[in-house]
C-alpha cells in the first residue's frame, strides 16, 4: 500500500516539474522526488537487510541534504533569474509528459520482464520519470535546470534498479550514487565555466563552441 | 613473483609523490622507478638464470581461464629493456625537462604508469590482462607524446598515433576473439596441432601479425611512427622506440610460441615483411633531415631486421631444422634488447642535441663534436652500434640471423622456396650498408665539419644527469658486444620459449654456444681493439689549418673554408636518395633563376612518408569530405543531442517491446 502512495506521488512530481515555472520550485520537486525515492526501499519491507537501509539513508541524504546544499550554493553564486526560460511551453511540456507517462505505461505492459513483481506501477514510473527527465533536459535552455533533469532521469533509473533490489549487489547500487554525484559535481563545475566564458548560463552560447 | 609485483608497484606509483612535492618529485620518480629496475632486474635475472617460472591466477567463473599473469623467460627477457630504458629516461628527463612549461608532474606520473603497463604486458598471459595493458600502453605514450600540446605538429602527431594504435587494437580484438572461439577460453597456451594449417590458422595470423605491426611500425603500418617520435619529448621517444615498438614483437613470439607446427610460408611472410621493413625503413631514413625522424625511421628498419630473425627462426621451426630455428630466435630476441640499447642511447643523445641547440634540423647543426665531446661520444657508440659493426651489439644479433640464414642455404628437406635464407641474407646485408651511409650523414652533420649556425657553435654540453644514462647506455651495448657468451644462456631460455618449450629449455638440447662461436667473439675483440689502437698511433692527425702566408696564391679557396663550404646532410646523402628516388620520389621545390641578376632564393627538398603522406592522408580526406553531410546532425546545441539520446532510448525500448 505504501509503496503504490510514494509511486503514485513520484509520478505526480513528475507533472509539477514540467508545468512549474520558477527554477526554485523546480529544485524542491526534484528533491521532493529523491526523498520518497530513497525512503521507498523502507516502505517496500526491505528494512531487515542492512545494507539496503544504509543504501536508503544515503540516498536520502545525498538527494535531501547535500544536492539541495550544492543548488542553492549554485544559485547564489550564478544570480540567476528566477523563470525556467523553457524552449517548449508549460502546456506543451504537460502535455508531452502525460504522453510520456502513457507510453511508458503500455511499454511496461509488454516488456519481457521477469514476472512476479508485486509492484505493477514500478516499471511505469520508472520510466515515466525517466521520459521526464530527457523531457527537462531537452526542454530547458539554464544550465541549472538542466542539472534538475539529470536528477529526475537519475531518479527514474534509482526507482529501477529498486526493483533488482534484493538480487543486485550493493556495489551497483552505490554506484548509482557515485554516478549522480559525480554528474552533479561535473555540471557544478561547468556551469561555473559557461558562466565564466559567456557571462551567463544559457546553454545555447555552447553552440559556438562546435566545430 | 613477489619481485615482480613489487616492482610494478614501484613502477605504477613512481609519479604520485610528485604530485603533492612542491620540488624534487622527478629524483623521488627516478628513485622509485630505479628501484623498481632493481627489484625487477632480480626476478628477470633469477627467471633467466633457470629459476622458478611465477605465476599468477585468479580463480572466478567470469574469466574462464584463471591464470593472468607468467613471469616466463620470454617475459623476463622483455622486461629487461623496459627497466632499463624507463630508468634511463626517467633520469634523463630530470634536467631533459627542466623549466619546460607544461604539466611536469602529470607527465611523471603518466610515464611510471606507462613502465607499469609495459610490465604488466610482458607477463600477460590471458587475453584480459593483455588487452588491458595494451590499452594502457597505448594511451599512457598518448599522454606523453603531447606532452608539448601548444604545438600544432605535436597535436597532428598525437591524432595519428591515436587512430593508428585503435585500429591495431582492433584487429588484435577480433584476433584474440578468434582465439578464445578456437580454444574455449581466453587464456594463453599452446594451440592444438594442425590449427595452423587451418583457415582459422590463417585468419589468426594474418590478423596477430597486422594489428601488431601497427604497433611494431612494420612497414605500411608504420605511418604513426616516424610523426609521434619526433614530436615526442626525447626520453619519451627513447623509450617508444626502444621499448614500446618491441611489444608488437612481444605479441608475435608470443603467438609464434603456442603453434607448434607453423607453416613454412609463414616464416617466408615474416621474412618478407622483415625485408620490406628493413630496406624501406633504412633508405627513407635516408632522405630524413629531422634528426628524429631519422633515428624513427631506423627504428622501422631494426624492427625489420627483428622480423627477418623471426622469420629464419619459423623456417627453421616450420621445417624441423632446429639449428636455424635457435639461431634465427635468438638472433632476433637479442637484437629487440640491443635495439632498445642502441636506440635509447641515439635519442637520448639526439635529446641532448635539441636540448643544446633547439632544433633537429641537421642543416642547422655542426661541428657539435668539439662542444659537447661526450654526447658526440654517445651518439658515436650508438651508430657503430645500430650499424652492426664489432663490437659493439649490433653485431652479435645481426651475426647469430646471418650464422642461421648461412645454414639455412641449400638445406634438405626443402623450406617451401630456397631461397628464403638467401633473400634474408641479402637483405640484412643491404640493410646494414645503408644504415651505414645514413649514420655517416648523420654524425657527420651534426657532430663533425663546421657549425652551420651560431646556436650550434655556442652549444653548451649537457648536464650531468644526462650524461650518466647516455653512457649507462653505452656502457650496456660494449658489454654484449665484448663478451656476449655471458648472455647466451639467458637468451637461449628466452628463444626456448619461443620453440614451445613454456620453460624455456633450449630446443634439441644444444645450448646457443654450440651453435655460433660466441666466445671467439671476446678475443675478436680484443685483438679489434688492439689494432685501432695502433692504427690510431700510427695515423697521425691531420696537419693543422696552414697560415696564411704558406698557401698558393689560388687554392679554391681552401684557405678561408667556412661552414657554406661544407658537405650539407642532403649534398652527402644525395647519391644514394637520387638512385633510389623511384622507391622515395624526393620533393624538390628548385628555384627558378631568371634574369642577369637573379635574386636570392632557396632551394628545398624533402622525402614524403609514402604510407602517411601519399596513401592515408589523401584517403582519409576523401572521406571527410564524403561524410561532409552529417555536419547537419552536429548542431552545437546541448538539448539537441539529449534528444538523440531520448530517441534512440524510445526506439530500443520499442525494438525490445515489438
Amino acid at each position: 500500500m505504501l509503496p503504490d502512495l510514494l509511486i503514485a506521488l513520484t509520478m505526480l512530481s513528475n507533472f509539477s516539474l514540467v508545468a512549474t515555472s520558477r527554477v526554485s520550485k523546480a529544485i524542491q520537486f526534484a528533491v521532493l522526488q529523491g526523498v520518497l525515492l530513497g525512503l521507498m526501499p523502507l516502505a517496500m519491507g526491505l528494512g531487515r537487510h542492512f545494507h539496503i537501509v544504509l543504501l536508503a539513508f544515503a540516498a536520502v541524504a545525498v538527494k535531501g541534504w547535500f544536492i539541495p546544499f550544492l543548488f542553492r550554493r549554485a544559485l547564489k553564486q550564478v544570480h540567476i533569474q528566477r523563470e525556467v526560460d523553457p524552449y517548449i511551453g508549460y502546456t506543451v511540456s504537460l502535455m508531452l509528459c502525460a504522453l510520456g507517462t502513457g507510453l511508458s505505461l503500455l511499454l511496461a505492459h509488454n516488456l519481457p520482464l521477469k514476472p512476479g513483481t508485486e509492484y505493477a506501477l514500478m516499471v511505469p514510473a520508472s520510466l515515466a520519470t525517466l521520459f521526464t527527465g530527457f523531457l527537462l533536459l531537452v526542454s530547458r535552455r539554464k544550465a541549472l535546470t538542466q542539472v534538475v533533469g539529470y536528477l529526475v532521469l537519475e531518479n527514474g533509473i534509482y526507482l529501477f534498479g529498486l526493483l533488482l533490489v534484493e538480487d543486485m549487489p550493493a556495489l551497483v547500487e552505490a554506484g548509482i550514487l557515485l554516478d549522480l554525484f559525480v554528474g552533479i559535481f561535473v555540471m557544478g563545475i561547468v556551469i561555473n565555466h559557461i558562466r565564466v566564458a559567456f557571462d551567463s548560463t544559457d546553454t545555447r552560447h555552447l553552440a559556438e563552441l562546435k566545430d | 613473483m613477489s619481485l615482480y609485483f613489487l616492482a610494478l608497484l614501484a613502477a605504477a606509483v613512481s609519479g604520485i609523490p610528485g604530485l603533492f612535492l612542491r620540488r624534487r618529485g622527478g629524483e623521488v620518480a627516478a628513485g622509485l622507478l630505479g628501484l623498481a629496475a632493481a627489484l625487477g632486474l632480480g626476478a628477470s635475472l633469477a627467471v633467466l638464470s633457470g629459476g622458478q617460472v611465477g605465476s599468477f591466477a585468479l580463480r572466478t567463473a567470469a574469466l574462464g581461464a584463471p591464470g593472468l599473469l607468467v613471469f616466463d623467460p620470454l617475459a623476463a627477457f622483455f622486461a629487461i629493456p623496459v627497466l632499463i630504458l624507463s630508468v634511463c629516461g626517467a633520469v634523463y628527463g630530470l634536467g631533459y625537462w627542466e623549466g619546460r612549461r607544461g604539466n611536469t608532474p602529470l607527465l611523471r606520473l603518466v610515464y611510471g604508469l606507462l613502465t607499469a603497463a609495459l610490465l604488466l604486458l610482458v607477463a600477460a598471459s590471458h587475453a584480459l590482462t593483455f588487452l588491458l595493458a595494451w590499452e594502457g600502453m597505448a594511451i599512457a605514450a598518448f599522454v606523453l607524446v603531447m606532452a608539448e600540446d601548444r604545438e600544432a605538429e605535436t597535436r597532428r602527431a598525437g591524432w595519428i598515433y591515436l587512430a593508428a594504435t585503435h585500429t591495431g587494437t582492433l584487429l588484435l580484438f577480433a584476433a584474440f576473439a578468434l582465439l578464445a572461439r578456437v580454444q574455449g577460453q581466453a587464456g594463453f597456451g599452446a594451440l592444438p596441432a594442425g590449427l595452423a594449417a587451418s583457415c582459422v590458422g590463417t585468419a589468426l595470423f594474418t590478423l596477430f601479425l597486422l594489428g601488431f605491426g601497427f604497433k611494431a611500425g612494420l612497414f605500411p603500418l608504420h605511418l604513426w611512427l616516424p610523426p609521434a617520435h619526433a614530436a615526442a619529448p626525447s626520453h619519451v621517444s627513447a623509450l617508444m622506440s626502444g621499448v614500446l615498438l618491441k611489444m608488437g614483437i612481444l605479441g608475435i613470439a608470443r603467438f609464434l610460441s603456442w603453434v607448434p607446427d607453423p607453416p613454412p610460408w609463414w616464416g617466408g611472410t615474416l621474412a618478407a615483411a622483415g625485408a620490406l621493413s628493413g630496406i624501406l625503413g633504412v633508405a627513407f631514413a635516408l632522405g630524413q633531415h629531422d634528426l628524429k625522424r631519422l633515428l624513427a625511421y631506423h627504428s622501422i628498419e631494426n624492427i625489420g631486421i627483428i622480423l627477418l630473425g623471426l622469420g629464419l627462426g619459423t623456417l627453421g621451426k616450420a621445417t624441423g631444422h632446429p639449428a636455424m630455428q635457435a639461431l634465427g630466435y635468438a638472433g632476433a630476441l637479442l637484437h629487440v634488447v640491443n635495439h632498445s640499447l642502441f636506440k635509447g642511447l641515439l635519442f637520448l643523445s639526439a635529446g641532448s642535441v635539441l636540448h643544446a641547440t633547439g632544433t633537429r634540423d641537421l642543416e642547422r647543426l655542426g661541428g657539435l663534436g668539439r662542444t659537447m665531446p661526450w654526447t658526440s661520444a654517445a651518439f658515436l657508440a650508438g651508430a657503430w652500434a645500430i650499424c652492426g659493426l664489432p663490437p659493439l651489439n649490433g653485431f652479435v644479433s645481426e651475426w647469430l640471423i646471418y650464422l642461421g640464414a648461412f645454414r639455412g642455404l641449400g638445406l634438405e628437406p626443402g623450406l617451401g622456396w630456397q631461397g628464403w635464407p638467401l633473400v634474408i641474407l641479402v637483405s640484412l646485408a643491404l640493410i646494414g650498408a645503408l644504415a651505414l651511409a645514413c649514420f655517416a650523414k648523420a654524425f657527420g652533420a651534426v657532430f663533425l665539419g663546421l657549425p652551420r649556425t651560431e646556436t650550434a657553435n655556442h652549444a653548451p654540453e649537457a648536464p650531468r644527469t644526462m650524461l650518466l644514462p647516455m653512457g649507462l647506455l653505452a656502457l650496456a651495448c660494449l658489454a654484449i658486444g665484448v663478451a656476449p657468451a655471458l648472455f647466451a644462456p639467458a637468451l637461449g631460455r628466452a628463444a626456448g620459449v619461443l620453440g614451445g618449450s613454456p620453460v624455456g629449455s633450449p630446443v634439441g638440447g644444444e645450448a646457443l654456444t654450440a651453435l655460433a662461436p660466441l666466445r671467439m667473439l671476446t678475443w675478436a675483440a680484443a685483438i679489434l681493439g688492439l689494432l685501432a689502437l695502433l692504427l690510431g698511433r700510427w695515423l697521425r692527425p691531420a696537419a693543422p689549418t696552414p697560415r696564411e702566408g704558406d698557401l698558393p696564391t689560388w687554392d679554391c679557396g681552401y684557405a678561408a673554408a667556412d661552414a657554406r663550404m661544407q658537405y650539407t646532410a642532403s649534398s652527402l646523402a644525395d647519391g644514394l636518395v637520387r638512385g633510389l628516388r623511384w622507391v622515395l620520389r624526393p620533393v624538390a621545390h628548385l628555384p627558378r633563376v631568371a634574369g642577369w641578376f637573379p635574386r636570392p632564393a632557396r632551394y628545398e627538398s624533402h622525402v614524403p612518408d609514402p604510407a602517411l603522406d601519399r596513401a592515408a592522408a589523401p584517403a582519409l580526406q576523401l572521406v571527410a569530405r564524403g561524410a561532409g553531410f552529417l555536419r547537419v546532425a552536429q548542431g552545437g546545441a546541448l538539448p539537441v543531442y539529449l534528444l538523440y539520446v531520448l530517441l534512440t532510448l524510445l526506439a530500443l525500448l520499442v525494438w525490445m517491446v515489438a
